[in-house]
């Protein structure tokens, strides 16, 4: 249940390469190839203009692409104490203080309220480059205080998952965000509020086995990797390669797990159709 | 149970090994006095072996081919066992069983793993992995206690959820979540007990409970400690180093607030002593069940939403470093 990587061999955070667009003024599109000026992918929400291919995107540009404008975060400075003293070949704190200056975020999602298309909203956005955007304890507490801040305000929720999974580092501890935050979409499920699930590349692991997967509606974007152990696991489970495609968005489509898969520049529009269909029409 | 040791075990491999070659040999007052006085011996000496065992040691423990599952403790602590079978969507699965029963004259369902003794079996169980429909399954039984007012008592012993194919094509995620949600707000007492292996989100999938315990010698994991070891360290050998990492065992758990007490088991663990073991467990579930019953519903259930709300505690596993907050250094 621990995140896992897209490439083959499974790494440490701490040798991950960036995935993000890097900071050069062109890149090139690993799917057609084309090059790109930095700044006009930027413009098209770091979607190929050519081919559509959808570039991984930080938290921050993530809540600029769905906010109207600008929005409140929420409990910044949360931050994992380490409560397992966990060391591998590093130790964990390190990890921590090696992502800080990495990401300058202290943890892998940030939380925040704003409007979306007008509509008072809770988003929380997920950090890939934050150890794998992996759900430990300030992950958990993080969403959860957005969900129970969605119900007291009575507004949407909405998560753009974006993570390996339960982080190890933190043990049954970062287990148990799964059920915490599960919890706390029980109470809004109840309170008739709603919550979009976004599932972007990747989406595996306990991320996928509790918030992502419980959506009023699960938004996929396309080709996203969405599964729940990874596709090397697998492999030694049954001892034969994966077919093609297996585990992305239009396999998870097909088979009905996810209710439709939008271009992330469409993605605020439905995501503002989807609340207007959920939220109590305004008394005139 | 006797000749199945594990290789700590080696001292009372040998005092059993002279037990048994003294037992092929015509019976004599001496004889049984000698095999008499080898016995306590052995249990004298797994009993020491036990109270210090190192957390992979427990691991090995709780794999343990002769634990007793669920359904050995079914037969000893209820009557009147009615498996439900199926999820009414797909198919049964073998690796999770629910069944009405009767528990101290009240009506209760149970629910839980089960890993298959021998091989015809655990292929029918595979191997404890439960697939979505098992998931389904149980949500599905545990409705129905919910609609019957009765209790439910869980049983958690898998190595993980099933990673294959079919889980993924049938969406275990999906199932999994589902249950982590709904058993959030299930209206019915809910007593977990982790009885082997607890297995990540295959275990949580079925844990959500007002009271979760663990057997003294259990884990419970976030992931496997070979896997750990394979991803972190990048060698599976590693896996010692991994469990001590991850803090599994019960006395660690309950340490953390991930659980709510420890179940004793008998000496040399419970796969030593099938009805030892089952005794240990009926007191407290019997004890669990009556305390958490006495509450109301929308005390239960607030407790059971705090239970969950506190994994991770403010000033302990987390803290707030913003300047205008007091730091929590406790
Ligand atoms: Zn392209």
């Amino acid at each position: 249940m621990a995140w896992f990587k897209r490439e083959k061999r499974p790494m440490a955070p701490s040798v991950e390469k960036p995935v993000r667009v890097p900071e050069g003024l062109w890149i090139k599109c690993p799917d057609c190839s084309e090059i790109l000026y930095n700044k006009d992918l930027a413009a098209n929400l770091h979607v190929c203009p050519k081919c559509a291919h959808h570039f991984r995107v930080s938290a921050t540009d993530r809540l600029r692409s769905l906010f109207d404008g600008a929005w409140e975060e929420h409990d910044r400075e949360l931050v994992s104490l380490d409560p397992l003293g966990f060391t591998d070949t590093k130790a964990y704190r390190d990890r921590l203080t090696t992502s800080y200056k990495a990401t300058g975020q202290r943890d892998a999602v940030i939380v925040a309220s704003g409007r979306l298309d007008g509509l008072d909203t809770e988003i929380a956005a997920m950090e890939y480059s934050f150890i794998g955007g992996s759900m430990g304890v300030v992950v958990g507490e993080k969403i959860t205080r957005g969900i129970e801040r969605a119900i007291a305000r009575r507004c949407g929720m909405v998560i753009v998952s974006c993570s390996g999974g339960a982080r190890m580092m933190e043990g049954t501890l970062s287990l148990m965000q799964m059920a915490k935050v599960s919890a706390g979409l029980a109470r809004l499920d109840r309170e008739r509020l709603p919550y979009i699930s976004v599932l972007t590349d990747p989406t595996t692991g306990g991320v996928t086995a509790s918030f992502a997967m419980l959506g009023d509606l699960n938004i996929a974007e396309p080709k996203a990797l969405i599964g729940f152990a990874g596709p090397r696991v697998i492999e030694q489970t049954i001892r034969q390669k994966l077919p093609e495609g297996f585990q992305r968005s239009e396999f998870l489509l097909e088979h009905g797990m996810v209710d439709a898969i939008v271009d992330r520049r469409q993605l605020k529009a439905a995501i503002a159709s989807a609340l207007r269909f959920m939220l109590p029409s305004r008394a005139t | 149970m006797a000749v199945d040791t594990l290789d700590f075990e080696e001292p009372v491999a040998v005092l059993l090994k002279e037990i048994e070659a003294l037992s092929m040999l015509p019976r004599t007052e001496q004889r049984a006095g000698e095999i008499a006085r080898l016995q306590s011996r052995a249990d004298e000496i797994r009993g020491e072996l036990y109270r210090m065992l190192t957390p992979w040691q427990r691991v090995q423990v709780a794999r343990h081919p002769n634990r007793p599952y669920m359904l050995d403790y079914v037969e000893r602590l209820f009557t009147d066992f009615q498996e439900l079978h199926g999820d009414r969507r797909f198919a049964d699965d073998g690796a999770i069983v629910c069944g009405t029963a009767v528990y101290k004259g009240t009506p209760i369902l149970a629910v839980g793993h089960q890993k298959g003794r021998d091989t015809r079996m655990k292929v029918k169980r595979n191997f404890g992995y439960a697939r979505p429909e098992g998931y389904r399954k149980a949500l599905r039984a545990m409705k129905l206690a919910e609609k019957f007012r009765r209790a439910i008592i869980v049983f958690v012993d898998t190595p993980a959820a099933y990673p294959g194919m079919e889980s993924e094509e049938r969406g275990i995620s999906e199932a999994i979540a589902l249950n982590l949600r709904e058993m959030a707000v299930l209206d019915v007492p809910i007593i977990v007990v982790v009885t082997g292996e607890g297995g990540s989100g295959g275990a949580l999938g079925i844990a959500i409970g007002d009271r979760v315990m663990m057997q003294e010698f259990t884990v419970y994991s976030v992931i496997p400690p070979e896997g750990c070891a394979a991803i972190l360290w990048r060698d599976s050998n590693r896996k010692v180093d991994a469990t001590d990492a991850l803090k599994i065992t019960a006395p660690d758990l309950l340490g953390r607030g991930v659980i709510d007490s420890i179940v004793p088991e008998p000496n040399g663990g419970a796969h030593n002593d099938y009805d030892g073991a089952a005794r240990l467990l009926d007191v407290a579930l019997e004890r669990a069940l009556r305390e958490v019953s006495a509450l109301s519903s929308a005390e239960r259930l607030d407790l059971r939403y705090q239970k969950f709300r506190d994994m991770g505690r403010l000033g302990l596993d987390f803290a707030d470093a913003s300047p205008s907050v007091p730091r929590a250094d406790a």
